[in-house]
């Protein structure tokens, strides 16, 4: 053959236009690039301008087009016709479903509004879908954060104003040693992956902890295979280490903490264990300069982290002392946890000392000068270049809101929050606890709710109770079980409104939330709750309304079903009243907007929920003469106030379209974020840039930029005094009073200073009976039951096998292609199994919520997610098995009732191959049908 | 049999970081969205929303596991798609001249319009590279981006293949390997880049960065200096507090 090459063109055309957008492929929020030709979707790329992603897009994002277009999207309202769970439906018209919607609410708020509970998935319209359950009048809203990682965003807001993900991040340009703890891989997904790739370049060292060796603990420098719910102690026992050799950055402890502040230490005293306060109700502190009693926040008061205080015979010792009491003591000693933990005590030590060397050895100084907010002025900024990251792993066990605390604390003592080289907040983060609304949830009816829903409580007078004790909300979020449950528990909702526990609801009515599937513990118990009749027939949760884009699960136990759009369909705001995207060093939000137009009868929820908001009569959402307020979420997106001069989007305000954070209503706005690329950044000044709660220079530009209306600097809370008041009332101080059943339970629980206990589940179970330890991790390239089983994304996770370590490998003598079957207290299930080395020894995981049901998502029968797919979910109960006191004790974390999803524990044995993955549950009818066997997309010539 | 042309001066090619993928497919799906779009065929599947999903890729990710003679086992993720070889046996053992290495710049690419879908260059390549997509029956396998890389309708910045372009970490790097001073070759320099299966003659042109060493026991006594106990309980602390503070600046108040 010759050597001639063909002509090839280089230069083709790569689109007709580009359209940039916010991903929705995963809760990450990336800016994309949509290429068009000929009007359809032809690529999808990251947008380089963007603050989240800078260019960069991952597997999920990257295969949005098949998202976009996938078989499995819902076209129209949908009434139920068969039984419930069966998938029998008729389209039906927008005007009907609306009516029907109505009829069915209207009455229910006229009366009882609590007989609303509206729950809503990973949807990030919260600030927009809380609003108009507030005017609703319902205490029962809350999103999915109770059954996600609450643990780790109340631990961080209480302690310190801020957590990880969306309140903050490592200091990735800077830091010389990251560490990072069990992680949900998507959380956040791009910035995590940039972040490591710059540690990386810099030659700079990752330390991952996580029973499980993939992903960002298979790049990490060193792996600690840490046993499931030990982080806590293996964090405390640092806490040991460095706080008994001095290891502790004393100045930043007394200035920028209240390590120094005093408490009561008279176990007489109805004030024990709180801090002393003056007139104003101040802590106190003792000031260096004068020996003398200071408020904490007085000018020029330096606060003495070491000296007492004694009046009328009580002594009040700062909280440092109190704190080296605990923590020298030999019981967090690593020599006491290493064989819990599974962590020999002297790499305990040596990653202690290690985060010592380097913190205070490599310590970094930027010369910026900043002033702190007791007026002194500092003239450099100190870094201690050590920075953490962590989500749901430490965080979704019963013990997991102390071990958040563990992990928050350890930082502050190593100076390391908030300054060069550490972590980093985002705004508008840091805001701490008090900054932060309380719950509300009286309920009037025919009129809104007393408040916001969520919040955080500071002792026994802010719960949602009545004067029985009985809760206020369907969840019982803000009870005695769960008193600082700031995100409410969205896995309860289903199990009580069942029970009729506090009380018998009406309407169940959700958005984006999987919870007949892998949202679910107990999912054959959720299948049966959410079909059961009464003695007349009639469902025990009589009316269930849905929305989602896509034929999930769910849709098959709804009674009326709410069609939504892709996320190339619609609008939305990516709020900093919501969750938001920002940057350590820039505030940011965004916008999706319909970069194409829908091609079925359906509609985006938050667009549906403005004309039923109208057709309600909700406060908020009607005008004067009572004609609908919002047209659409575009336009409550651009009109709404919810402060003067705050509304969704912070960016382009004004008429001009030149305000910035503050300003009024402009109409061109999304018009102004289409133009700027979907987006909108602006960067915090330089001097304001660390040590963001104490810096006055920040403080003032965030109130210029509306994140709130005055200076509110704070000190950093490694002493949680509302902890500490729950405790007290435990104790019998106060008048609002725990049941007795739950006395000794927040007793040891709710301590001020952060401690470990063991996972709930180990002391229900036999821990010989079921000696194995059963996690599941998200996959970085599929999103749960977010979008739909995608086309490109299912040849890389088609099927999970359960990955088993080579100790229990070897004892059941499994070979490749073998099958188990694995059981819990609750459950069983005969799954594939797999080996994997790089495994804690006594922890077997899988990928999350990569089995399907068959039926759901437009699946074939046979397809491998149904067959060989499977959920650990069925191995898991809301409630922890009876142990003979009489109750039934909740599956969660008794201080935000998180659900403990880490702490299951299994036995597992060789089973013979079935034909297909155990429980094999009965196929539901697809609304949509099923997808094409062939594809071959290609959208342009 | 299919001819190479003489070396070329230019040989572009991809340097991946295997210190630093973590595995996520984000240059997977990217390659497989562009390149349904573009150069050739549509990368089709195959019983995409049922059975067992297959389909065509240019490029893929595997994981493999490392047990190392002392302590634990180790995962590392290898991205894998067609190194450009500058022997490539793909080339010379097709039949119809349909595969090719571009003279230019040393890209192996494969002319969709003479390939009769023999299989014979998938059989001869040893790294896998290449797929035979199931409904169009031609060759399949990375170019490169070579649509990308010298297309003036892209912004320059852009001008890079897609699985580049996109790889979040960073573990993924484009460039002339025949040029010692470009960027990517001294990385590879610098951080002993290494050939995929030299044995086999192919002289690839994609190199690997291998990982560096992992769980390695700190130098220093982890006792001292840093832990060296300054007291053993709280009364000592306290004691030990009053002295260090008294020791910071304004400290003697």
């Amino acid at each position: 053959m010759s050597l001639d090459q063909p002509q090839l063109d280089t230069s083709p055309k790569v689109s007709d236009e580009v359209r940039k957008t916010t991903c929705y492929m995963c809760a990450c929020r990336c800016g994309i690039n949509v290429h068009m030709k000929g009007g359809k979707v032809a690529y999808i790329e990251g947008n380089k301008d963007h603050p989240v992603n800078q260019g960069v897009l991952c597997a999920k994002g990257s295969a949005g087009i098949m998202q976009h277009n996938a078989p499995s999207r819902l076209r129209s309202p949908l009434k139920r016709v068969g039984q419930r769970g069966s998938g029998e439906f008729e389209e039906i018209s927008w005007e009907e479903a609306l009516t029907l919607a109505t009829d069915w609410l209207a009455p229910i708020r006229e009366k009882h509004p609590e007989k609303l509970a509206f729950f809503t998935g990973r949807d990030q319209s919260q600030s927009f879908t809380s609003f108009w359950a507030q005017g609703f009048g319902t205490p029962n809203y809350a999103a999915h954060g109770g059954f996600c990682s609450v643990n780790m965003a109340a631990a961080g807001i209480y302690t310190m104003g801020g957590a990880f993900w969306e309140f903050g991040q490592p200091d990735w340009d800077r830091t010389k040693l990251f560490m990072l703890f069990g992680v949900a891989e998507d959380h956040d997904s791009n910035p995590i992956k940039i972040g490591i790739g710059k540690i990386k370049k810099r030659g700079a060292r990752m330390i991952g902890v996580n029973p499980i060796r993939t992903g960002y603990n298979a790049v990490a420098d060193d792996w600690v295979g840490i046993t499931p719910g030990t982080d806590g102690q293996f964090i405390l026992a640092m806490v040991h280490c460095l706080m008994k050799a001095g290891k502790v950055d004393l100045d930043y402890l007394g200035r920028f903490t209240n390590a120094s502040v005093l408490v009561n230490e008279d176990p007489n005293s109805d004030q024990f264990g709180l801090f002393l306060r003056d007139a104003d109700g101040q802590p106190q502190v003792i000031d260096r300069n004068t020996g003398q009693l200071a408020p904490w926040n007085g000018k020029g008061v330096e606060p003495d982290l070491s000296a007492t205080y004694r009046d009328a015979g009580v002594t009040h010792r700062p909280v440092f002392h109190l704190m080296a009491d605990k923590y020298l003591s030999d019981e967090y000693a690593p020599e006491a946890v290493a064989e819990s933990c599974g962590i020999p005590a002297t790499r305990i030590r040596a990653i202690a000392a290690d985060l010592a060397r380097v913190a205070f050895d490599e310590a970094i100084e930027l010369d910026r000068p900043w002033t702190d907010f007791r007026g002194k002025k500092h003239d450099k900024m100190v870094g201690r270049p050590v920075s953490f990251h962590s989500m749901r792993g430490i965080s979704a066990h019963s013990n997991g809101f102390q071990t958040c605390r563990a992990l928050h604390v350890l930082q502050i003592i190593l100076g390391s929050v908030e300054v060069p080289g550490g972590m980093r907040f985002k705004p508008p983060y840091p805001k701490p606890a008090t900054a932060h609304p309380k719950p509300h949830g009286k309920v009037t009816p025919g009129a809104a709710l007393d408040g916001p829903h969520l919040g955080y409580t500071h002792g026994p007078e802010d719960l949602l109770i009545d004067d029985d004790g009985n809760p206020t909300r369907i969840d019982k979020a803000y009870s005695w079980e769960n008193p600082m449950s700031a995100h409410g528990l969205m896995h309860m909702v289903i199990s009580n409104a069942h029970a009729g526990v506090p009380y018998k609801i009406d309407t169940l009515f959700m958005y984006m939330a999987n919870m007949s599937w892998n949202s679910s513990m107990n999912v054959g118990g959720v299948h049966k709750m959410l079909t059961d009749k009464d003695e007349n027939g009639d469902y025990v949760i009589p009316h269930i309304i849905y929305s989602d884009a896509y034929s999930s699960e769910m849709v098959a136990y709804a009674d009326l079903i709410l069609p939504d759009t892709t996320y190339l369909e619609r609008h939305d705001c990516i709020s900093l009243l919501d969750r938001p995207i920002c940057e350590a060093d820039g505030v940011a939000d965004a916008i999706r907007w319909p970069v194409v137009e829908p091609d079925r009868d359906v509609r985006g929820f938050q667009s549906v929920l403005c004309e039923l908001g109208g057709m309600l009569n909700l406060p908020g959402f009607v005008n004067e003469d009572g004609s609908q307020k919002y047209a659409d979420y575009a336009d409550y997106i651009t009109n709404h106030i919810r402060r003067p001069g705050v509304g969704p989007l912070a960016g382009f305000r004004g008429a001009d379209g030149d305000g910035k954070g503050r300003g009024d209503v402009n109409p061109d706005q999304l018009q102004n974020y289409i133009d700027n690329g979907g987006f909108w950044l602006e960067h915090v000044p330089e001097n304001a840039a660390f040590y963001k709660p104490f810096s006055h220079e920040y403080q003032d530009w965030a109130v210029k930029m509306g994140f709130y209306d005055v200076e509110q600097p704070y000190i950093f809370q490694l002493y949680v005094e509302p902890l500490r008041k729950f405790q007290a009332a435990a104790e019998g101080i106060g008048t609002r009073q725990p049941p007795d059943h739950l006395r000794d339970q927040i007793k040891r629980t709710m301590d001020p200073l952060p401690i470990w206990y063991a996972p709930f589940e180990d002391s229900h179970v036999d821990t010989n009976e079921y000696p194995v330890h059963a996690l599941t991790q998200r996959p970085m390239a599929m999103y749960h039951s977010w979008g739909t089983q995608n086309a490109w994304l299912r040849q890389i996770h088609g099927h999970n096998p359960l990955y088993v370590p080579t100790k229990i490998w070897e004892a059941n003598g499994f070979k490749e292609g073998d099958w188990a079957k694995v059981t819990s207290a609750h459950g069983s299930i005969v799954v594939p199994v797999a080996h994997q080395a790089s495994l804690n020894e006594n922890t077997i995981w899988t990928w999350n919520a990569i089995g399907k049901r068959k039926g759901a998502w437009a699946l074939d029968d046979d397809a491998s997610e149904a067959t060989k797919g499977f959920l650990l979910n069925h191995l898991i109960h809301e409630l922890l098995p009876p142990k003979g006191d009489g109750l039934r004790w909740a599956n969660s974390d008794p201080i935000t009732g998180q659900a403990a999803w880490f702490d299951l524990r299994v036995k597992i044995e060789k089973s013979a191959e079935p034909n297909e993955a155990q429980p094999a549950m009965p196929a539901i009818k697809s609304p949509v049908g099923k997808g094409p066997n062939e594809l071959d997309w290609k959208v342009g010539s | 049999m299919t001819q190479l042309p003489p070396p070329s001066a230019k040989k572009l090619g991809l340097v991946i970081d295997l210190d630093t993928c973590v595995g996520c497919h984000a240059c997977v799906v990217s390659c497989k969205g562009w390149n349904t779009e573009n150069y050739g065929a549509p990368l089709s599947d195959q019983n995409a929303y049922s059975g067992a999903a297959s389909g065509t890729f240019l490029n893929r990710v595997h994981s493999y596991e490392v047990q190392p003679e002392q302590g634990a086992a180790q995962l590392i993720h290898f991205p894998k798609s067609c190194l450009h070889c500058e022997d490539a046996p793909c080339v010379t053992v097709c039949p119809t001249g349909a595969s090719y290495k571009r003279a230019e710049d040393g890209i192996v690419l494969v002319n969709e319009s003479d390939c009769i879908g023999c299989g014979l260059c998938a059989w001869a390549c040893p790294y896998g590279a290449r797929e035979l997509d199931a409904k169009e029956g031609v060759m399949k396998k990375c170019t490169l981006c070579v649509d990308r890389i010298y297309n003036e309708n892209l912004p320059e910045e852009d001008r890079q293949p897609a699985c580049v372009r996109t790889c979040p970490a960073g573990a993924r790097h484009f460039g002339d390997l025949g040029d010692a001073e470009s960027d990517v070759s001294k990385l590879v320099a610098e951080r002993g880049g290494f050939d995929l299966m030299p044995e086999q003659g192919t002289r690839p042109v994609n190199k690997y960065l291998p990982p560096r060493p992992k769980d390695v026991e700190p130098e220093f006594d982890i006792l001292a200096p840093y832990l060296e106990p300054v007291a053993q309980d709280g009364a000592g602390f306290a004691h030990w507090l009053d002295k260090a503070l008294s020791a910071l600046p304004g400290g003697a108040k």
